[in-house]
């Protein structure tokens, strides 16, 4: 019922106003500003954890506070006042209303505009759902299906209380708590995130995505995820949605770890879509994310992107191939428009035999935004017959927008077999005005050259994603050529 | 069906076209020869109305409406087609996906739904078919790695695909050998018929033994300085370009 099907899409995605995003003004229990040790213990207090979280929270917070800000990057911002932001903010989790009618009629405005299903604006407005709506809910479904498996898929919160032995486990274990500065502080305060646990030997049946879409309402700016892919298994796992978030929280420092044991494979895709900011450069999310997988023997894990929106973002998914013919690959899609910067790439490290990465990146920058890739190959000296092709492709579009590549190899044994190839293109004139006499007007024949620059990595999306990523790519890049 | 009168365009404030006059009615095959330079192809872009240039003086009217105004992509939609000398590579982007945008453009322009996808297959194997060109081929990137034969027959396909009103075809016998030539010319006549109309525009007569016109103009400095029948451009081939000069001195 909840399902949100391609015709929700195509409605949601002509509602051409929430480009600029939405905006809602909802009560919440919310933090007085600052960041100390106490207002850590009771970030860890409120959400009801055991003492070693609390204590691994403290921990992160005490080495962070040695830290600085990592300024390497290929962007410039203000930085934020780290004292100057409220650490908790959470919606209540009781119903807070019997019926639709009571809610505020500002946010239901919001849902419709970005055609949400009345089920479902139900779950994300904090309605009290009925017990015959809730026996046919996705999301009852879908627990009941994947809890057959023995699949475990809640929030982190829920799997710290419920599974603390795989948390204590895995937590910090491919993003050590001070592996920078945003890492660090996710770990300190990190509100909510998801968590999944694959057994052995489980194919989890489905895409992990229209789940995720009711749960991600209400997870906070410092977002913690973690997801274990036991000896194994399989599971495609998605992340984000394309309807654009606008939010008040300035700065978004998320942790995504991934674990595949021996054997397993994990697929990760996201689709961003943050408030880039104004036409004119004001306001936008500061996005700084921090993702790793760690592959144990023959192990695979693939990362998707497709990056449209933040004004700043500051983010490399990367592998740490551990075990023997373990495989990593990176498929990313970076569109800057107007004075959005990013400077996203990967790291694949290669430390086990006949380890394999791949990595295709398209950057796409108009306006007089920027855009960077910048990645990391590194052959361990251990790593013999490793392999890594490496495609990195930039299209301009206008004459204010720049495009950067930074490649780094490190190649410490000499088997290793490294690759790199880079191109650099702009929309023509002339291919534009080659599809207008095809009856294609410049907006669509922007389009067409987009997807069709982008084709590869759109190719490795979920189906379903990868519809709304095309027209999100439509969407983000409107009236970038004049 | 088109009417140019008096036409000077060009760049930058300088005329290339001085001064053009020519009446094209449906049912009619016109070719425009003359030596490099004369401004042949610049006279194709004009009508298509490419950006780059600007129109100085007089009126293109098609189908009885002006038209130097409205954007290429509306002159498309009333069913203006030109084959590109230098057809466009679009990396990514298959044959059939290209021509299917294109056809449901023009179909949106005119108030149309899509075409429903088996009509679409059905079309499209169908031109595919008498164009003797390959199923693989349709799903290549659109003239990505093409040879120059293959890039005008890709044209010529859409061009059936599109069955515009008007075609205008700038140098399409220029990279073909006599093979492709001629199925490239048999198609074009298939798709002749007395509603619609071809403007060839080539350096050589070759084409025109496969592509009869009824009238052939010859365009010099800017302007048609000769028209005349196919014995025109016979005359043409066995004397160049000199005599003509020499006439108009």
């Amino acid at each position: 019922m909840a399902k949100f099907t391609e015709d929700d899409l195509k409605k949601e995605l002509e509602t051409k106003e929430y480009e600029y995003g939405f905006y809602t003004d909802i009560e919440s229990d919310t933090f007085p500003v600052g960041l100390n040790e106490d207002v850590v213990r009771a970030i860890s207090k409120k959400k009801e954890e055991p003492e070693w979280m609390t204590e691994w929270r403290l921990e992160s917070f005490r080495y962070w506070k040695e830290m600085i800000e990592p300024e390497w990057a290929n962007v410039h911002y203000n930085k934020p006042d780290f004292q100057n932001i409220s650490y908790y903010s959470a919606p209540n989790k009781k119903p807070k209303y019997d019926s639709l009618d009571e809610v505020d009629p500002e946010l239901l405005d919001t849902f419709n505009k970005l055609g949400i299903s009345l089920d479902e604006q139900k779950k994300l407005a904090g309605v009290a759902v009925d017990i015959v709506m809730d026996s046919v809910s996705v999301t009852t479904t879908f627990k009941d299906t994947l809890a057959k498996k023995g699949i475990i898929f809640c929030s982190i919160s829920e799997a710290i209380k419920e599974h603390p032995e795989l948390v204590k486990k895995y937590i910090g274990s491919v993003v050590p708590q001070k592996d920078n500065f945003y890492a660090a502080l996710n770990s300190a305060v990190f509100s909510d995130g998801s968590f999944c646990y694959i057994p052995k030997g489980v194919r989890c049946p489905m895409e992990l995505s229209t789940y995720f879409r009711i749960n991600q309402a209400g997870t906070g700016q410092f977002e913690r995820t973690l997801v274990i892919a036991d000896e194994d298994s399989y599971v495609s796992y998605l992340e984000g949605c394309t309807a654009p978030m606008r939010d008040e929280n300035q700065l978004h420092a998320a942790v995504v770890e991934l674990v595949a044991l021996d054997g397993a494979e994990i697929k990760y895709s996201t689709v961003q879509n943050w408030f880039p900011g104004g036409k004119d450069g004001k306001g936008g999310v500061f996005n700084f994310v921090t993702k790793r997988g760690l592959c144990e023997k023959n192990a695979k894990i693939s990362w998707t992107q497709v990056e449209t929106g933040s004004a700043v973002t500051w983010k490399y998914p990367s592998c740490i191939l551990k075990g023997d013919n373990s495989i990593g690959e990176f498929y990313s899609i970076a569109v800057t428009n107007n004075y959005q910067q990013a400077d996203t790439g990967t790291k694949m490290i290669h430390l086990g035999k006949n380890t394999k990465s791949t990595i295709i990146s398209k950057g796409i920058s108009a306006g007089k935004s920027q855009n960077s890739y910048r990645g990391l190959v590194q052959i361990n000296s251990r790593a013999a017959n490793a392999r890594n092709f490496s495609q990195c492709d930039s299209l301009l579009m206008g004459n204010e927008c720049g495009a950067h590549t930074f490649p780094y190899i490190e190649a410490k044994n000499k088997t290793a077999q490294v690759e790199h190839e880079a191109t650099t293109s702009k929309i023509g004139e002339d291919q534009i005005f080659y599809c207008n006499q095809r009856g294609i007007d410049t907006e669509k024949a922007i389009a067409l050259i987009v997807n069709g620059f982008s084709k590869e990595v759109l190719n490795k999306l979920p189906m379903e994603f990868a519809v709304e990523a095309q027209k999100l790519l439509e969407i983000s890049l409107e009236g970038s050529v004049g | 069906m088109l009417q140019i009168k008096n036409l000077h365009a060009g760049v930058e404030g300088k005329d290339i076209l001085k001064g053009i006059d020519l009446d094209v009615n449906a049912g009619e095959v016109h070719a425009i020869m003359g030596p490099n330079g004369s401004g042949k192809s610049t006279l194709a872009s004009v009508i298509a109305g490419k950006e780059e240039f600007e129109l100085h003086q007089g009126e293109i009217v098609f189908e009885g409406a002006e038209i130097s105004e409205l954007d290429p992509e509306e002159r498309a939609h009333k069913g203006l087609f030109l084959s590109f000398q230098y057809p466009i590579e679009i990396p990514g982007v298959s044959v059939t996906n290209f021509i299917k945008t294109a056809i449901n453009e023009t179909r949106k322009a005119k108030g149309l739904d899509d075409m429903p996808a088996s009509d679409m297959l059905k079309k499209i194997k169908e031109k595919a078919d008498m164009l003797e060109i390959d199923r693989k081929f349709l799903s290549r990137s659109l003239n990505e790695g093409f040879s120059g034969g293959e890039k005008k027959r890709n044209e010529i396909f859409q061009l059936a695909m599109m069955e515009p009103k008007l075609a205008i075809l700038d140098e399409t016998d220029s990279g073909l050998d006599i093979d492709a030539l001629k199925v490239v010319a048999n198609g074009v006549n298939k798709l002749k018929s007395k509603d619609n109309a071809v403007i060839v525009i080539t350096h050589y007569q070759r084409l025109l033994d496969y592509i009869v016109p009824d009238h052939v103009h010859v365009l010099m400095g800017g302007k048609i300085v000769k028209s005349g029948g196919k014995e025109l451009a016979h005359k043409l081939e066995a004397q160049g370009y000199d005599w003509i000069k020499e006439e108009l001195v």
